[in-house]
C-alpha cells in the first residue's frame, strides 16, 4: 500500500516536473524548425514566470497570470528575434545575452516592487481539473489526468503541432526554412518572417511554461526560479529528434529524472540532496553524449540568413 | 578605408557603452529611482577613492579578466565555451581543497599547487563537453551550461559534506593556511598578486595569439575550419580541443585566485555569475586580450559601484546583471548595423568584395565543418 502511494507521488511529480519541461521544448522545437536557436528560452520562462506572477496577483486570476506569462515570454523572444532574426547578429551569444537579460530584468522589477529581501508571495494557483472516467484509472489516473489546466495543453499540443508541421502547407514552408532558406526563399516564403513568428510562438509556450512554474508549481515567485530549464528544453528538444511527439516524451522523461528523488526519499534511501539537484543536467549530458549520433538537426540551424559578407 | 575599418571594434565599443547608459538612465527613470543619484554613487563606488579602486574594482576585476580571457581564446576558435562559470567553480573547489589537504608540501610549494590543480580543475571541466564536441559531435553551447549546473551543486555538496568547515556549522570551507595565500601587491589595500597574474596573461596571450605559430592556427580555424585544414594545412580538431582546454583551464585559474587571493575558503554562490559576464567582457573587448584587460576592469567598476548603489541610492544590485545584458545586446546589434552600413545595399558584388571579420568576430557565417553543430 505504501509503495503504490510512492509511485502515484513520484508519476504525479513527474507530470507536474515534466510539464513546464515540455511546454518550453514544444515551443522551441516550432522556433528550431524554423532554422532559429533560441538560447534565451531560460529568459523567456522567467519573464513567464514573473508577468504570470504580477498577472495572477493584479486580476486574482491564475488563467489570466498564464495569458499574461505568455506574452511577457513573448516580448522578450521578441527582443532576441529582433537582433538575431531583424539583424542577423549571431544567435547563440544573443540567446545567452537575453537570458541573462532576462534573469536581470526580472529580479529588477521583482525587487523594485517587493523589496530587496523580498516577500514570499502567496498567489492564486491554477484548479486542477479532474477528466471524467480517466482520472478514475487505478495508479495512472490522478497523475496524469487529474492536473492543472496547462498540462492537457501539453497533451493536445504534440498531435497539434505534429499535425502542423509535417501535414499542411504551412508547416512544411516553416521546415523549408529551416532547411534551405534560399530554396525556400525562391518558392516565395517569406524566410524571416516565418522565423521571427516561430521565435515568437517558443518566446510564447516559455512564458506559459514559466507562469505555470509560478501559479500550478509552487504558488510564489522566486528569483532565477528558471534553474536552467531553458537549457533542458533545449537538450530535450535535440532528445525529441526536433519531433513533437518525442519531445513530450522525452519532457515527460527528465521529469521522471528530477522527480526521482521524492522517491528515494520514500524508500528512505540517505543520499545528499545536492546529488538529486544534479541529477537532471548529468543526466541530460548523459542522453546527449548517447543520442545525438542519431539525431539530425535542421539544415539551416543557427546560420544567420541571408548570409552577408 | 582600411583605417576605418581597422577603428569599427573601438566605434562599435563606445557606442555600445553609450547606449547602455542611456538605456539604464531610462529603466531608472522609469523604476522610479533618482538617476543622478544612482549614477553618481555607481562612479563614487567604484573609482570614488583609492580604497574603492584597489580594494573594490581592481579586486573584482580580477576573476572577470581572467574568464573574460577564457572566453576571448575559446571564441577566437570558434569554441562556443559558455561554461567558464562551472570551469571557475571546479577550479575553486580544486584550489581549496589542494590548500587544505596538501599541507606537507613546503611552504614555498602550496600556492603554485594550489593555481596548479585550478588550472586542472578548470581543463578537466572543460573536456567533458570538448570530448563531446570532437568524439560524439554534441555541439559545445549546451553542454557547457549544463555542466555550469553540475558544478555549482558539487560546490554546494562539498561545502555541506566532505569540504566543510570544523566546526561544521555554516555551508563553507575552512580558510586556507597563510601559504597557501596570494601575496598582497599594495600596503593598505586588498589588492593581491592575482591582478598581476592576470595582467601578464593579457599580455602574453596577446602576443601568443599576435606571433607564435600555434596562435595563428587558433585564428585560422575560428576563421573557417575548410580554409585553415586546407590552405594552412592546420588540424583544426587539434587546435579546437587544445584551444577548449587552454580555456577551461584559465576559468579554473580564477577560481584558484579568487580563493587564493580575496575568500581564502569555498561557500556556495562564490561567484556572482562571473562566467557569463565574462562573455560580455570578452566581446566588449573585441576577443582582443589586451582589450578585456580594459573590459574586465570596467565591468570590476561596474560591480563595485553596483554595491554602492544599492546601498546609497536603494538601487538593487541585480541591475548590474540586466546592464551587462544590454552590453552584450548593443555591442552585437551595433556590430552588424556598422557592417551593413558599410556595404552599399543591393549591390551583390560589394558583397562579395568585403572580407570578413572586422569588429568583434561574432558572425560565424562562415563555413563550418560537416556535422559541425552548436546544439
Amino acid at each position: 500500500m505504501f509503495e503504490a502511494l510512492a509511485w502515484v507521488a513520484f508519476l504525479e511529480a513527474s507530470v507536474r516536473l515534466g510539464v513546464p519541461l515540455a511546454l518550453a521544448a514544444l515551443g522551441e522545437t516550432i522556433t528550431e524548425r524554423s532554422g532559429v536557436i533560441n538560447i534565451g528560452l531560460e529568459g523567456s520562462i522567467i519573464a513567464g514566470a514573473l508577468g504570470g506572477a504580477l498577472g495572477a496577483l493584479a486580476t486574482g486570476s491564475a488563467g489570466t497570470g498564464i495569458l499574461l506569462g505568455g506574452v511577457a515570454g513573448m516580448a522578450v523572444a521578441g527582443v532576441f528575434a529582433a537582433l538575431a532574426i531583424g539583424l542577423g547578429t549571431d544567435q547563440i551569444i544573443t540567446g545567452t545575452a537575453v537570458t541573462l537579460g532576462g534573469l536581470g530584468v526580472t529580479g529588477a522589477v521583482y525587487q523594485a516592487r517587493f523589496g530587496v529581501t523580498g516577500t514570499a508571495l502567496s498567489l492564486p494557483t491554477l484548479d486542477r481539473w479532474s477528466v471524467p472516467v480517466l482520472s478514475d484509472i487505478p495508479m495512472l489516473g490522478s497523475p496524469l489526468f487529474d492536473q492543472p489546466p496547462t498540462t492537457y495543453l501539453v497533451y493536445a499540443l504534440g498531435p497539434i503541432l505534429w499535425y502542423w508541421l509535417f501535414r499542411t502547407s504551412w508547416g512544411l514552408e516553416l521546415r523549408a526554412a529551416g532547411e534551405a532558406p534560399d530554396a525556400a526563399r525562391a518558392a516565395g516564403v517569406r524566410v524571416l518572417k516565418v522565423r521571427a513568428v516561430a521565435a515568437l510562438f517558443g518566446g510564447l509556450l516559455a512564458g506559459v511554461a514559466g507562469a505555470h512554474l509560478a501559479l500550478a508549481h509552487t504558488g510564489t515567485f522566486a528569483e532565477n526560479m528558471s534553474a536552467g530549464r531553458g537549457f533542458i528544453a533545449i537538450a530535450v528538444v535535440v532528445l525529441g529528434r526536433w519531433h513533437p511527439g518525442w519531445v513530450v516524451v522525452a519532457a515527460m522523461f527528465f521529469g521522471a529524472a528530477s522527480a526521482l528523488q521524492f522517491l528515494l526519499q520514500a524508500f528512505g534511501l540517505d543520499v545528499p540532496y545536492q546529488l538529486f539537484l544534479a541529477l537532471p543536467y548529468v543526466l541530460t549530458l548523459a542522453a546527449l553524449a548517447g543520442w545525438v549520433g542519431r539525431a539530425t538537426a535542421p539544415a539551416a540551424l543557427a546560420l544567420p540568413w541571408p548570409r552577408r559578407r | 578605408m582600411p583605417d576605418r575599418r581597422r577603428l569599427a571594434p573601438l566605434y562599435v565599443a563606445a557606442g555600445a557603452l553609450v547606449l547602455t547608459a542611456v538605456l539604464l538612465a531610462l529603466g531608472l527613470v522609469l523604476g522610479g529611482y533618482d538617476p543622478h543619484a544612482a549614477l553618481s554613487a555607481l562612479v563614487r563606488g567604484a573609482f570614488g577613492s583609492r580604497d574603492a579602486f584597489l580594494s573594490v574594482t581592481l579586486v573584482r576585476a580580477v576573476p572577470l579578466i581572467l574568464t573574460g580571457l577564457a572566453v576571448a581564446l575559446a571564441f577566437r576558435a570558434g569554441v562556443w565555451n559558455i561554461g567558464a562559470e562551472g570551469q571557475l567553480y571546479a577550479g575553486a573547489i580544486a584550489g581549496v581543497w589542494v590548500g587544505l589537504t596538501a599541507s606537507w608540501l613546503p611552504a614555498w610549494a602550496l600556492l603554485p599547487a594550489v593555481l596548479g590543480a585550478s588550472l586542472l580543475a578548470g581543463a578537466t571541466w572543460a573536456l567533458v563537453p570538448a570530448m563531446m564536441k570532437l568524439k560524439l559531435g554534441v555541439g559545445e553551447v549546451i553542454t557547457t551550461i549544463l555542466m555550469n549546473f553540475v558544478a555549482i551543486h558539487a560546490a554546494s555538496f562539498m561545502v555541506r559534506g566532505p569540504l566543510q568547515e570544523s566546526r561544521g556549522v555554516f555551508p563553507q570551507t575552512d580558510a586556507v593556511g597563510p601559504a597557501a595565500r596570494l601575496p598582497l601587491l599594495v600596503d593598505g589595500s586588498r589588492l593581491h598578486g592575482g591582478f598581476l597574474l592576470a595582467v601578464l596573461l593579457c599580455l602574453g596571450l596577446w602576443a601568443f595569439l599576435r606571433w607564435s605559430r600555434a596562435g595563428f592556427a587558433v585564428r585560422a580555424v575560428g576563421g573557417s575550419v575548410e580554409v585553415a585544414e586546407v590552405a594552412g594545412r592546420i588540424r583544426s580538431r587539434k587546435v579546437v580541443g587544445a584551444t577548449f582546454l587552454a580555456s577551461g583551464a584559465l576559468a579554473g585559474l580564477a577560481g584558484g585566485v579568487e580563493v587564493s587571493g580575496v575568500t581564502f575558503a569555498l561557500y556556495e554562490n562564490l561567484s556572482p555569475g562571473w562566467g557569463y559576464t565574462a562573455i560580455a567582457v570578452a566581446l566588449l573587448a573585441g576577443l582582443n586580450p589586451i582589450g578585456v584587460l580594459v573590459t574586465g576592469t570596467f565591468f570590476g567598476a561596474l560591480q563595485a559601484g553596483a554595491g554602492a548603489m544599492q546601498r546609497s541610492a536603494g538601487v538593487p544590485a541585480v541591475w548590474v546583471v540586466a546592464v551587462e545584458a544590454l552590453v552584450i545586446l548593443a555591442v552585437l546589434g551595433l556590430d552588424q548595423a556598422w557592417r551593413r552600413a558599410m556595404v552599399p545595399r543591393g549591390s551583390a558584388v560589394a558583397h562579395r568584395a568585403l572580407p570578413e571579420g572586422s569588429g568583434p568576430k561574432t558572425d560565424r557565417s562562415g563555413e563550418r565543418g560537416p556535422g559541425d553543430s552548436d546544439v
